[in-house]
């Protein structure tokens, strides 16, 4: 089957989405959409999928024009979709979910279940996706839930496969497992549409690239023959620098001492086993991991979140172990948490608002409890002009600003003010690069100033290119340490360390 | 590249005009949940076989008897202001993300407290009583509302099941004040209290023009809560934890903010403003306290929290809606034979077409925005 997007395109008010876009999925052949945020991608896939109608230009599968009212069209033009969020309903098992819409029914509407199970059990095997339809969806890992997510959609009898970021969710392992699948899906002839913003991603899986910029096609690529650097120019308009320059390693005293701590889950499991770690000013800590292996509730202790189990935590030779979160925000410690949506912003708060949101009690803003809004409304146009937030102005919603701009937000409200140490949580997370290298080049700043950094990454890349020293965290301890400024990374002796293989 | 941030900032500064989703959402959409309730509330009356010229009739009874006169003008005001004083208390916990259901009971102490007050001191001044008498009644309210955010602030007992026993229980605390011998009346076995002393009394302020025009100094009582609900939402750290623990208690959370805290806070503010309301009630209206005075109040204080999006300004034009509703509703029965409970048709369809802004923009497309999908990726 082929499909063609021909002059395609969209406008949402004055704003054009997608301008005249042309594409083509062939068959057997895997096509990488490469696009910074906001570039439109998924806006052509929502019209590919039915959900939105192009204003102008046309869709035609097999040289014939098809007019698609609504997702159901799309469907059953044999399009699938797997959207970034899954829509899969937890307390279900896996062939329900799978069934959900187009259950197979048999007398007086009875649900065959037994039918469904078997016929999961056919493309698992076809496809080779090994996945339990019996499990429920809440009992499994986040990549076995994706490949319930494709089975879904080839249970709909798809030719034609959309994948919308389908990498942000996944931990390295479960990258390469992905791809494989993918890639027997293209051998038996399936069209595979692979969205992404992840130059190597898109480089190691691709036959064709094509570059979407502003909701244009900017440029295509073949696999074999281009270099990120060409591409990442093409996404972006602009050359882009992978390597970040830093100041040379001068560390001074140490800042952060952790020692013996244990940190406990909320049903008591062991979350971090007695870890010892010392980041001095002015160097960068990378703690390498799997998500899942403890990162998360260190940083929940090193910043006040959450009880300590055992062990103690020293800050500029100050015990805080048990320190309250403002109480150590006070003392100069930043935090930019990993899930800023959830824990570093509040979208329904206006952007200035959330410049303040941790520093709208001092003495700067307020005074026996009042705040003095039109100091602090200053003060965030100042940042955020500072930062490169770009916006139209202070007082609009965050919850509109683009997950890049959002992320730059959260980092300038926590690196404007004055810091000695920063923890930072996945700082790039689901980032497009020119936000990425931004965001890479104000945490470098903030080492050479002087700070001390402790930067936790499931993205490994980003790891080796900030850190002075790497720890690698495995069921909640440290199971390797790299020295960065002696002897060159190398990344499969992290990435084993990772996988919890230590010589 | 200094003066390009310096004019960029300046630039950021300006705020745009408000959206106009925003004000569909604010204005566009009450205004016509109230005429579709009218008009629902018309059907409602040809259905129990009301003829059309009655239905008119009532119709106009409830323009004139909530703002046909001095006297209609009185009494929408005097209804209004214990249900806006009530719902603003509602509304500081609605943006803290507490909903509080107790404003019935905590406007029930809250009166009873105000009395007990109001009757015992005698031979003390007015400016000193009147106002001992209101604090009572806050802090009695405020206390009582207090146990419940103190229960969800330590324990995670959910603030909506406590406050809905802490009513059924301030029923009956109150049957079983109004019989205590220093409470009840001298003279009369039935549960009411003593008198509220005329020291202790909310002035009337109309009565230079007819001693019958019951609008008294609790009008100003709830003007300043008004505007000091706003100060405190909006200009102070206090009103700023509360938002942002009611938007995002988790962002809330790791900015360092003591959610436990900042919950018996707002519990405590909310019973305090029902207590307000209750004392108001008491010391303004009735005098006296006797079971169930509360007059469910506290209940149509959510709807008018809803209804005026827990802004203070909407919980005021909210309250002074309903206040003419019921003023209005009054006069209906008696002009037109109508049936006061028609008005808490009304009232209750105006809160269905308030929750479902969706039904509204169905019903009056051309009133809205032609829809717009955002497009977000």
């Amino acid at each position: 089957m082929e499909v063609e997007l021909r002059n395609i395109t969209k406008r949402f008010g004055e704003v054009v989405a997608n301008d005249d876009v042309n594409l083509t999925i062939r068959a057997g052949e895997v096509l990488g959409l490469l696009g910074e945020n906001g570039a439109g991608k998924s806006t052509l896939m929502n019209v590919l999928s039915g959900l939105y109608t192009a204003d102008e230009g046309e869709i035609l599968i097999n040289g014939k024009p098809v007019d698609f009212k609504g997702p159901g069209d799309s469907i059953s033009a044999g399009i699938g979709m797997v959207h970034q969020h899954f829509m899969l309903i937890p307390v279900f098992t896996v062939a329900e979910n799978v069934i959900l819409g187009v259950e197979p029914t048999g007398k007086i509407d009875y649900l065959d279940l037994k039918k469904a199970r078997l016929q999961v059990r056919e493309i698992n095997q076809k496809y080779g996706l090994e996945v339990d339809p019996d499990e429920l969806i809440e009992n499994l890992p986040v990549g076995i839930q994706q490949r319930v997510e494709i089975i879904k959609v080839l249970f709909r009898s798809a030719d034609v496969i959309i994948f919308d970021e389908p990498t942000a969710v996944l931990t390295p392992q479960e990258v390469t497992e992905f791809f494989e699948i993918v890639k027997s899906l293209r051998d038996t002839g399936k069209a595979i549409v692979f969205i992404t913003h992840k130059l190597h991603e898109i480089l190691d899986i691709s036959d064709r690239i094509s570059v979407l910029r502003r909701g244009q096609i900017v440029g295509e690529g073949d696999p074999q023959t281009t270099t990120q650097t060409e591409l990442a120019e093409m996404m972006v308009g602009r050359p882009v620098s992978f390597n970040v320059d830093k100041e040379p390693y001068a560390p001074a005293d140490v800042l952060l001492d952790i020692e013996d701590l244990t940190v406990l889950r909320e049903n008591d499991d062991v979350a971090v086993d007695g870890i010892n770690l010392k980041v001095h000013s002015g160097e960068i800590v990378g703690v390498a991991g799997v998500q899942g292996n403890g990162q998360s509730s260190l940083i929940e202790a090193l910043t006040g979140l959450t009880r300590v189990a055992g062990g103690t935590v020293k800050f500029n030779g100050q015990n805080i172990t048990h320190a309250s979160t403002r109480a150590r925000h006070r003392m100069g410690i930043a935090h930019i948490p990993e899930d800023r949506q959830r824990m570093g912003m509040i979208a329904d708060f206006s952007i200035a608002e959330n410049m303040v949101l941790d520093t709208y009690y001092d003495d700067r803003f307020s005074k026996h409890r009042v705040i003095n809004w039109p100091k602090a409304y200053k003060n965030s146009a100042r940042v955020a002009a500072d930062y490169d937030v770009r916006m139209t102005s202070v007082h609009d919603a965050a919850g509109n600003l683009s997950g890049g701009n959002q992320q730059k937000m959260v980092v300038a409200r926590e690196l404007s003010r004055e810091t000695m140490f920063l923890i930072a949580a996945q700082p790039t997370r689901g980032l497009d690069v020119g936000s990425i290298e931004y965001i890479h080049s104000r945490i470098i700043n903030a080492r050479d100033e002087g700070d001390g950094v402790l930067f936790v990454s499931s993205e490994l890349d980003e790891i080796m290119a900030l850190s002075d020293r790497v720890v690698v965290m495995f069921e909640g301890r440290i199971v390797a340490e790299f020295d960065a400024t002696t002897h060159p990374l190398d990344k499969n002796t992290i990435g084993l360390a990772m996988a919890g293989a230590v010589a | 590249m200094n003066e390009q941030t310096e004019s960029l900032s300046e630039k950021l500064l300006q705020r745009a005009a408000p959206g106009r989703v925003d004000f569909e959402d604010m204005v566009v959409v009450p205004v016509f949940a109230v005429i579709v309730a009218l008009i629902l509330g018309a059907v409602a009356m040809l259905a129990t076989n009301v003829d059309l010229a009655t239905i008119g009739r009532s119709y106009v009874a409830l323009v004139v008897g909530s703002v046909g006169s001095v006297n209609a003008i009185s009494e929408t005001l005097t209804a209004a202001t214990p249900l806006v004083l009530a719902s603003l208390g509602m509304a500081v916990g609605f943006r803290a993300g507490l909903f509080n259901i107790g404003a019935e009971g905590q406007l029930l102490i809250g009166g009873m407290a105000a009395v007990i007050v109001g009757f015992s001191f005698a031979g003390m001044p007015t400016y000193v009583h009147l106002p001992l008498a209101l604090i009572a009644g806050a802090v009695a309210g405020g206390l009582y509302a207090g146990i419940a955010g103190w229960l969800r602030a330590a324990t995670g007992a959910h603030e909506v099941i406590s406050t809905i026993m802490l009513n059924l229980m301030s029923y009956r605390l109150v049957d079983y004040i109004l019989r205590l011998p220093v409470v009840q009346r001298e003279g009369r076995a039935d549960p009411i209290s003593r008198s509220v002393l005329d020291s202790a009394e909310l002035p009337r302020l109309l009565e230079w023009i007819d001693p019958n025009l019951r609008l008294h100094s609790g009008l100003f009582v709830m003007l300043v809560a008004v505007f000091l609900v706003y100060w405190l939402l909006f200009k102070t750290t206090f009103g700023f934890e509360f938002r942002a623990s009611g938007a995002n208690p988790e962002a809330a959370r790791y900015a360092g903010m003591r959610s436990g805290l900042i919950i018996v806070i707002v519990m405590v503010f909310a019973g305090a403003m029902a207590g307000l309301a209750g004392a108001n009630q008491t010391l303004g209206v009735l005098g006296r306290a006797t079971p169930g005075f509360s007059a469910g109040i506290g209940f149509d204080a959510i709807a008018v929290a809803l209804l005026g999006r827990s802004h203070p300004v909407g919980v005021l034009m909210a309250g002074l809606l309903f206040g003419a509703l019921e003023a209005g509703g009054r006069q209906m029965q008696v002009d037109a034979g109508v049936s006061i409970d028609l008005i808490a048709i009304i009232q209750a369809l105006i809160i269905v077409f308030i929750a479902a802004p969706l039904l509204v923009r169905k019903i009056f497309p051309w009133g809205f925005q032609k829809e717009t999908r955002a497009g977000k990726e």
